[in-house]
């Protein structure tokens, strides 16, 4: 089996005048989860269906071992597309067996496999019920079944999380550290930051087609500007903003959220917390996978001007791991409930990018 | 949750997870063409056969078709009309026979005990008159004074031709032996005595039976088409529409996808058309309804099942391309109209020229273009009026033409199919790579 490398290797595509992807590269080595994220339009759903060949890339190329894949090789990757995608009135055993058998199992290994996936999955018992008939929850199973039915050795998941209780999230979680602990490489996007802080090996951030952050994600944190938190409970809003090479990036209650540029003083800081009145709390933090993607994606704002991301409304009311990243993914949440209508969903939200600039 | 190897199965999967990893993969992920396509079109089968709407629809063409055929020998009174006579007009028998025969109709006459017995037996309805040999008029011998009829309500117009032409051969027959002449020597003299016709240009034999076959395989074949057609368009949007395209589209190539659907939906198609066109031609046979030799029934059958084929290849992969343009049921209306109009419109013109005049040259041209050869040809051919130079001809040119379509709906169908969204113009699908 070689050494089970995915590469996705300076991989191009534009449609018409709108550039998905610019130049995409990334690698996925045996055994490793690799978190895609990025805002909507960024180019993770193109670069997945690239992979897949349900799109052609306009340059470059996605090897396995080094060669590149073919509708073979292609048979051996687990895929589970961002649109759901299932007969819905067809049985989901019927269903995953025909699926099995077209990624090229024969019929009584692809019938083990349905046996075994569906069990391990927790939906054994709706084996003869139509896909239609089952929970949106249960359907999300009988998606992901239908992904490792074959016994992939890539695995290749657009939004696995998205839309899962917390149980199920729970066994998704367990299925993806175990094909990891089998060697398969697997990359999954997701919007749920926290969720691939804790899961992932190796992060990889989009960021208008282009990979803009890539690594272990501790490494990732490290390299990323410090931040200090600071309660101050009678300092008034504002009251940091003068200090040299500090910008305020948010507020968790009584606290404030500074970033340190370089050469910051953080005694500065702390000499300005305490002429306000006291000082509960005074401490150093690396920033969160949630605070680095906001980060590069408020580094668009400022640079391109790729309206997405942030300041946007309707905070707060997401799945979306706890705390602050709820902030920063705001306008992931909102995209991911509207899942049914986003139609060729990469466009329109490329279209949405460039609609945005002159805004 | 992290049930795997350790969870109880069901199914004696335990044990041999060595033989199965050699199983799977046998060929490294390497799928024949023929393998995916027998794996697609096996879905569709399995899929529509085990529908509802299938399975009624199948059982009510059946019914129809069997109900139609068995009308039609009650109906059209292919049965022989029962005379009765009673045993003591017992001659009269033989005369009634011949009247009937040279009348060319089928009569059967009964004998019964006495009039009050047959009285009886019209009014049970077991024969429709019962024939008494009236008084002979002015006092002469034998049966000169025709017939009293018997019937429970009137008399049919050839009955009552035969019962006539019987009655005035029964008083001539007495006119004669009255004169002294034998009635028999009369009889072949006359029977020699007819009409030789000399055709100049004759009309060529049109027989009904075959009218009726062809018009009703045509009509077959056309409801056949308007359901598994736009049934091809339907399965392709329904695998845009729950997306599973994607899914199918990262193992298998578009042109398989498409091959495959159309092969699965044209195998249940045509069995249900052999299904019905076996009831009707076997009931039609057998109740005599269908007049011509055995032969030529299967040889019909077979060459409309062939035109059946051909014309279901050419419509669904056009149906097929159709379908792929747009991403939702609501919008398949708008698509396909064009097919079911050239399905429709040919079908409508057969149907109301060709019974009047069979060798309709305008016809005998639509019947060759192969947009409307699929449904013209069975109906003409049925009918007998057209040349075999014909039907090769249009044969040709329907099979040239789906090699064409091949190409052009693999084309839209592999660049439309992956797109969803709002309705793919034709143009763009025919040229994006």
């Amino acid at each position: 089996m070689g050494e089970g490398r995915l590469e996705v290797d300076a991989v191009s595509k534009c449609y018409g005048d709108v550039v998905a992807l610019d130049e995409m590269s990334f690698e996925v080595r045996a055994g490793e989860l690799f978190g895609f994220v990025g805002s909507n339009g960024a180019g993770k759903t193109t670069t997945m269906r690239i992979i897949l060949g349900v799109l052609a890339a306009d340059a470059g190329q996605v090897r396995y071992d080094g060669a590149p894949l073919t509708l073979r090789t292609r048979r051996r990757i687990g895929y589970m597309p961002e649109e759901r995608g299932l007969y819905p009135k067809m049985k989901v055993a019927e269903q995953l067996h025909y699926l099995a058998q077209l990624h090229g199992l024969g019929p009584v290994a692809a019938r083990r496999a349905v046996a075994r996936w569906t069990e391990r999955l927790g939906v054994a018992a709706r084996r003869d019920d139509e896909v239609q008939k089952l929970s949106l929850g249960n359907q999300q199973r009988v998606q992901l079944a239908a992904a490792l039915v074959h016994d992939p050795v890539v695995l290749v998941l657009d939004e696995p999380f998205s839309g899962l209780d917390p149980v199920a999230v729970d066994v998704m979680s367990e299925v993806l550290r175990d094909r990891r602990a089998a060697g398969v490489p697997v990359v999954f996007s997701s919007h749920q930051l926290e969720l691939v802080e804790r899961l992932c090996d190796r992060v990889g951030i989009v960021r208008a087609g282009r990979m803009v952050a890539c690594g272990p994600v501790d490494e990732l944190r490290a390299g990323g500007g410090g931040r200090l938190v600071v309660d101050a409970p009678d300092a008034p809003a504002g009251w940091a903003d003068g200090l040299a090479g500090v910008r305020a990036r948010g507020w968790e209650g009584s606290r404030t959220v500074l970033e340190l540029g370089p050469g910051a003083d953080d005694q500065a800081v702390l000499r300005a917390a305490l002429a306000s009145g006291p000082v509960r709390e005074f401490r150093h933090r690396r920033p969160s996978l949630a605070e680095l993607f906001r980060d590069v994606v408020s580094g668009s704002d400022a640079r391109g001007g790729g309206g997405d991301g942030q300041g946007q409304g309707g905070a707060g009311d997401g799945d979306d791991g706890g705390g602050q990243s709820v902030v920063a993914a705001s306008a992931e949440v909102v995209r991911t409930e509207s899942d049914a209508d986003a139609a060729g969903d990469d466009r329109s939200g490329a279209h949405v990018e460039s609609a945005g600039r002159p805004a | 949750m992290r049930a795997g190897p350790a969870a109880p199965v069901d199914d004696g999967e335990r044990g041999d997870g060595g033989r199965e990893a050699g199983e799977r993969y046998a060929g490294d992920g390497e799928l024949g063409a023929g393998r995916v396509l027998r794996l697609v079109a096996g879905r569709e089968i399995g899929t529509r056969v085990r529908s509802r709407a299938f399975q009624i629809t199948t059982a009510l063409f059946v019914v129809a078709i069997a109900a139609s055929v068995l009308v039609l020998s009650a109906v059209g009174g292919s049965s022989a009309q029962q005379v009765a006579v009673t045993a003591a007009d017992g001659t009269q028998a033989a005369a009634i026979g011949a009247a009937a025969r040279s009348l060319d109709v089928d009569v059967e006459v009964r004998t019964y005990a006495d009039a009050a017995a047959g009285r009886r037996a019209v009014l049970d309805g077991d024969v429709d008159a019962l024939v008494l040999v009236a008084p002979p008029a002015g006092g002469t011998e034998g049966a000169g004074g025709g017939y009293r009829v018997v019937v429970k309500k009137d008399l049919g117009d050839s009955l009552t031709s035969v019962l006539t032409v019987a009655a005035r051969q029964a008083a001539l027959e007495g006119q004669i032996s009255a004169l002294g002449g034998d009635p028999a020597t009369v009889g072949r003299a006359v029977a020699t005595a007819g009409v030789e016709v000399t055709a100049l240009r004759p009309e060529p034999e049109r027989d009904g039976s075959r009218l009726l076959l062809g018009l009703v395989a045509g009509g077959l074949i056309y409801v056949s088409l308007l359901i598994f057609g736009p049934a091809v368009a339907q399965s392709v949007i329904e695998e845009k529409t729950s997306r599973v395209v994607e899914l199918l589209l990262a193992v298998i190539r578009p042109w398989q996808l498409m091959a495959g659907k159309v092969i699965g939906i044209g195998v249940v198609a045509l069995g249900q058309l052999v299904l019905i066109g076996v009831v009707g031609v076997g009931l039609g046979l057998a109740s005599g309804e269908l007049d011509i030799p055995a032969g030529i029934a299967v040889g019909s059958v077979a060459l409309a099942l062939l035109w059946y084929l051909v014309g279901f290849a050419m419509y669904a992969l056009m149906f097929a391309a159709a379908g792929a343009l747009v991403s939702r049921q609501e919008d398949a209306g708008g698509v396909v109209a064009p097919m079911i109009s050239a399905i429709v419109i040919p079908y409508m013109l057969g149907f109301s020229v060709l019974p009047t005049s069979p060798d309709s040259g305008l016809i005998g041209v639509l019947a060759i273009i192969p947009l409307f050869a699929p449904i013209l040809m069975p109906m003409v051919i049925g009918i007998g009026s057209v040349a075999v130079w014909q039907v090769l001809l249009a044969l040709v040119l329907t099979l040239a033409w789906i090699v064409v379509l091949v190409w052009l709906a693999g084309r839209v169908y592999g660049n439309a199919v992956k797109r969803s969204g709002t309705r793919v113009p034709i143009r763009d699908a025919l040229r994006a790579a």
